[in-house]
């Protein structure tokens, strides 16, 4: 049963507009609720009682001659929407109400596997350098001394060696210290070997498993990863490893991280830095992630030191190949961070070992 | 190593920065500060140092000061070392280097009449605020030199000392009891001070018991000397013992210290205890061993090499000029002499011995100047070229997440049961110093560790885990290590029956599967690109000892072995009371990746329909799949496109299907890419079909 349609008071533009809101408004219920298209059709546009001839008949007749255009013009808009509504009806067959599905209920899907957050960090550091024109290289774990010690500039019995407790391999002791094998402590030995290989120009970044007899602790395995890198060239400079590693670090936390350098030793670089980098988290304003020092201590480098470049070309020389590596011609730099770290601080990881234990409900938090 | 800004201060009376503006030049330059303390009204801070393991000279408050001076340009004070005169002697006291090669100095000075008591004044005062336990007023100068200038002394209980000082070798065998109460065995390359009858004191690393100070000590000879870092690493490291003292000397102590420190212990225990000086300093110089340390000859340094290592300078910040490196160098103890206008001669200080090349004055030009100052700059970039398995791992790491395998990351380690039980014939690596018993062996299999993450898992109630390692495995013989990349595969979970495979069987099946997609990354050769190699790969039943007996498979590709996968062995799950039976692949990545990726040819699509035929047959157990397979490809239907098995039914109850049977059910897809089949056809290849089977002693469905 239609309602009546109230008398209208005035014809001004406001009224007449509130009028037609309220029209409107139920149109736009009705449809929204799904009102029956038959009912709707004969409740608005019926011949006799439908809505739209009771407005017709109450208020356009009896309008002021001066109202009427204002008010033919809603009337046509408020039917116009009447007979798109009736279109769209009628273009989407009648849905009946019927028993769906719980809409709510998960998802089904089969789930990937998910990468290990140590390897996804260590592929990330090393595209970044991929986009600087460095090439991947790679060494293997069990090194000799010579590789690990003796050619990065750590002579026998010098105290440089007390910083990374070595595993060593059993059973050496017959061979002399530069050929007894070890577990690589860090990933440096892969920059001998490649230039040991290949003449400058050289850009290469080195990911790889490291080892070093630490006990484990909260922060510290005797396994870990590390990324290294190496540009040998014609008049590379300190002022080249600067930008290059500011850049490289932008490009992984971020354009607004700014980059601070330190005076540090390596026994391999001269001159050597620590690199650090304004907290990622407060943005260097100091907190509980940066011990509230704004700065977060991420990498070791420097300048390739001449000894390095002499142990390469001692070596060339012995495979027959031409020195190549004049420390007075050409310069480099070097650099190497722990994956482990940045991955902790990146995600939050507190403790070390649940990168090494496999453990599901870890895992599944990087899905 | 701890400093007090009080006492930084007494010598760079002219500093008026803040002390925490100190910590923060100081760090920036390499003098790291990592905390900085307070320590009340008057005292100044704390500082909590991290000197690098080549500093040696900053060790110290004197050397920390140097640094600052060099920073600010300010003047640092000289150490006092003015004494009172000495007595006359009744004979000098008789110091003899009898190891020229190992000592290169050693001073001597007797103090008589000195009254042994505890420590006031500042050195007091300084160890209260370090936080250091005073011992004696004789004992706490030694150590109050140490801290303040570096340089390590000892003072001896003179009347202990037979006859006069001696620095020799020990002879093997030879005994010493030492300050912290132990008695060592001396081996024939420790060096002494010794006296005429026996050894006082392990050179360098820790005075002897017997000639302590004690407090009825009443004459003392105070020593400063300077002994090799390789031979003072040497015994400290094989006695066990880092002592302060060995920590300076084998990172190379100061030459010229050795009179200086001397004066400095003497004047504190002559202004604490009494007593008075007998004799002039007895200072004996090894000559070779001066001229490589307090005399080296001078280094030429270069300003166009300077600016070839550091490069440029930010904008607006100095030029790194040749008036800058003269500064600088100066302030830091070397004397440039030009040659010509921007080339030097510059003489080394005796206490840096860690300079010795043009590049180390570089590196403290650019050190001292700022590193934050240069500019950032990059070099051109090189073509990059792909690792050549780059592409391979890459495939292989995404198959496995997409099958929805996890990564783990194991431990390298393996015990030698483990070695024993998964990898008899790799080889065994072993460890010289190895962690813990249980990690003996450099991982000969990833299979053990896979286990040990999937028993994680279990152990916590996570009943479903699909995981996967890709690494080294380490084989071969001690001399000639063979390292080689590796793949373990891991499953455990619940698994609902299929219509081909039972629950229990279901986890190998899975791991079938993910083989099978494995190998069909790869192509069989280099000729036959899209010839995958899961077509050739060849499964048997024998399978290493972990691998349940019957439960698992062999997978051999051209007849070479690249792994195997199956259910654990019972002994090994029990050994390790896993609740869960649990699953396991390991695949030889060497092999894997010695083949070609596969590139897939397209073939031409049909526009005709596929006809499905069902063919239902009983067999006995002994016929296995491969062979009914085996018979239909012999058949050589071309428009036959495909078969498989759509379900295996054995009937426990043996009703339906008999004991020792199963029933096939066989689906066979014919279709033609020129034409619509006909109906003769179908039954004429379904017939052969009927007829391969029913050969094979297959019994027909009804």
């Amino acid at each position: 049963m239609n309602e009546e349609i109230p008398q209208l008071k005035n014809y001004d533009e406001a009224s007449l507009e509130a009028a037609f809101a309220t029209l409107r408004d139920e149109v736009r219920n009705e449809t929204a609720a799904g009102a029956d298209a038959e009912a709707f059709r004969l409740r608005w546009l019926g011949r006799k009682q439908g809505r739209l001839k009771l407005v017709s008949d109450a208020w356009l007749k009896s309008a002021p001659a001066n109202a009427r255009k204002p008010l033919g013009m809603r009337f046509n808009q408020l039917k116009q929407e009447i007979e798109a509504a009736l279109d769209a009806a009628a273009s989407a067959p009648a849905r009946k109400a019927a028993p769906g599905i719980d809409v709510t209920l998960p998802g089904a899907v089969h789930a990937p596997g998910v990468e290990h957050p140590l390897i996804k960090t260590m592929h990330e550091v090393v595209r970044v350098f991929h986009h600087l024109g460095y090439s991947t290289a790679l060494g293997p774990q069990v090194e000799t001394d010579f590789h690990n010690f003796e050619a990065l500039n750590f002579p026998p019995n010098h105290p440089a060696r007390d910083t990374q407790d070595t595993l060593l391999i059993a059973g050496q002791q017959s061979r002399p210290l530069r050929e007894r094998l070890l577990m690589r402590t860090h990933t440096s030995p892969v920059q001998i070997r490649t230039m040991a290989a290949q003449e400058p120009p050289l850009r290469i970044v080195v990911p790889g498993k490291v080892h070093r007899n630490d006990a484990a602790d909260a922060t510290h395995s005797p396994v870990f990863h590390q990324v290294e890198g190496l540009c040998v060239d014609t008049n590379i400079t300190f002022s080249d490893l600067k930008g290059t590693l500011d850049h490289a670090m932008k490009a992984l936390f971020g354009s607004d991280v700014k980059t601070r350098f330190f005076p540090s030793f390596f026994p391999f670089t001269e001159p050597s830095a620590d690199v650090q980098v304004s907290c990622i988290f407060c943005g260097g304003k100091g907190c509980r992630k940066c011990k509230h020092s704004g700065w977060i201590e991420l990498l070791g480098c420097g300048m390739v030191d001449p000894a390095v470049f002499r142990s390469v070309n001692e070596m060339r020389i012995a495979q027959g190949k031409t020195p190549a590596y004049d420390a007075k011609k050409i310069s480099g730099f070097a650099f190497g961070m722990g994956v482990e770290r940045i991955a902790m601080i990146l995600h939050g990881v507190s403790e070390i070992g649940l990168f090494y234990s496999g453990d599901m409900r870890f895992l599944e938090q990087f899905a | 190593m701890n400093a007090l800004t009080k006492w930084l201060r007494d010598y760079l009376p002219a500093l008026n920065v803040s002390d925490r503006q100190l910590a923060d030049d100081l760090t920036l330059r390499g003098i790291a500060v990592e905390g900085v303390h307070t320590l009340g009204e008057g005292n100044g801070h704390l500082f909590e140092m991290d000197i690098t393991t080549n500093r040696v000279d900053a060790m110290n408050h004197y050397g920390i000061a140097r640094e600052a001076a060099a920073i600010y340009g300010l003047e640092l004070k000289p150490l006092d070392t003015t004494l009172p005169a000495a007595a006359a002697p009744a004979k000098p006291f008789s110091v003899e280097i009898a190891a020229k090669d190992l000592c290169g100095r050693f001073t001597a000075r007797v103090l008589r009449g000195v009254t042994i008591a505890p420590s006031s004044g500042v050195v007091a005062d300084y160890f209260s605020l370090l936080g250091a336990k005073p011992i004696s007023n004789a004992v706490d100068a030694s150590n109050f030199v140490l801290q303040g200038m570096g340089h390590p002394t000892h003072a001896f209980d003179l009347d202990k000392i037979e006859g006069g000082i001696v620095v020799r070798l020990a002879r093997k065998g030879e005994k010493l009891k030492l300050l912290d109460g132990t008695e060592r065995v001396l081996e024939a390359d420790d060096l002494v001070v010794a006296d005429h009858a026996k050894a006082l004191a392990l050179a360098g690393v820790m005075g002897g018991w017997d000639s302590m100070i004690t407090a009825g000590t009443k004459n003392i000879l105070i020593e400063a000397a300077w002994f090799d870092p390789a031979s003072v690493r040497r015994s400290s490291r094989r006695h066990g013992l880092h002592t302060d003292a060995s920590h300076r000397f084998e990172r190379g102590a100061d030459f010229n210290a050795c009179p200086v420190a001397n004066a400095l212990v003497a004047k504190l225990i002559l202004e604490s205890g009494g007593g008075s000086i007998e004799g002039e300093l007895v200072d004996v110089v090894v000559p070779e061993i001066a001229a490589r340390t307090a005399h080296r000859p001078a280094v030429a340094l270069a300003l166009s090499e300077v600016r070839r290592i550091l490069g440029a300078t930010a904008n607006g910040e100095e030029e790194i000029s040749a008036e800058l490196v003269k500064r600088t160098l100066s302030a830091l103890g070397c004397s440039l002499s030009g040659r010509g206008a921007d080339e030097f001669d510059a003489k080394l200080p005796s206490w840096r011995l860690d300079l010795e090349r043009e590049i180390d004055l570089i590196e403290e030009i650019a050190r001292v100047y700022g590193y934050n100052r240069f500019a950032n700059t990059l070099p051109a970039p090189l073509p990059v070229i792909a690792h050549p398995r780059a592409a391979k791992e890459a495939a292989v790491r995404a198959r496995l997440l997409g099958l929805g395998y996890s990564e783990g990351i194991s431990s390298s380690f393996s015990s030698e049961g483990d070695g024993a039980n998964f990898a008899s014939d790799r080889g065994r690596i072993v460890l010289e110093n190895p962690l813990s018993e249980e990690a003996r062996l450099l991982r000969p299999s990833l299979v053990p560790g896979m286990i040990a993450m999937l028993g994680h898992n279990l152990n916590r109630d996570v009943r479903e885990a699909r995981l996967f390692e890709q690494g080294a495995i380490f084989g071969g013989t001690q001399q000639t290590v063979v390292e080689t990349e590796s793949l373990a595969i891991g499953l455990t979970g619940n698994f609902a029956a299929t219509r081909l495979h039972s629950a229990k069987d279901a986890g190998i099946y899975e791991l079938k599967g993910v083989v099978e997609s494995l190998l069909g990354l790869f192509a069989i050769s280099a000729d036959t690109l899209s010839v995958s190699a899961a077509e050739r790969a060849i499964f048997s039943t024998d399978t290493p000892f972990w691998i349940e007996a019957g439960r698992g498979a062999t997978v051999t590709l051209e007849g070479k072995p690249v792994g195997c996968f199956g259910e654990l062995a019972s002994a090994e799950r029990a050994a390790r009371k896993l609740r869960e039976p649990v699953f396991l692949a390991e695949l030889d990545l060497e092999a894997l990746y010695a083949l070609p990726l596969k590139r897939a040819t397209a073939r031409e699509l049909s526009r005709f329909q596929a006809v499905e035929r069902d063919y239902s047959f009983t067999f006995a157990d002994s016929v296995v799949w491969g062979a009914v397979a085996h018979a239909i490809e012999s058949l050589a239907i071309p428009e036959l496109v495909r078969f498989a098995p759509v379900e295996v039914f054995r009937d426990p109850k043996a009703a339906a299907v008999a004991k020792g049977h199963y029933a096939l059910l066989l689906r066979c897809v014919f279709q033609s890419q020129e034409r619509t089949l006909r109906e003769e056809e179908l039954a004429a290849w379904s017939a052969r079909v009927i007829e391969a089977l029913t050969a094979l002693g297959g019994v027909i469905r009804a």
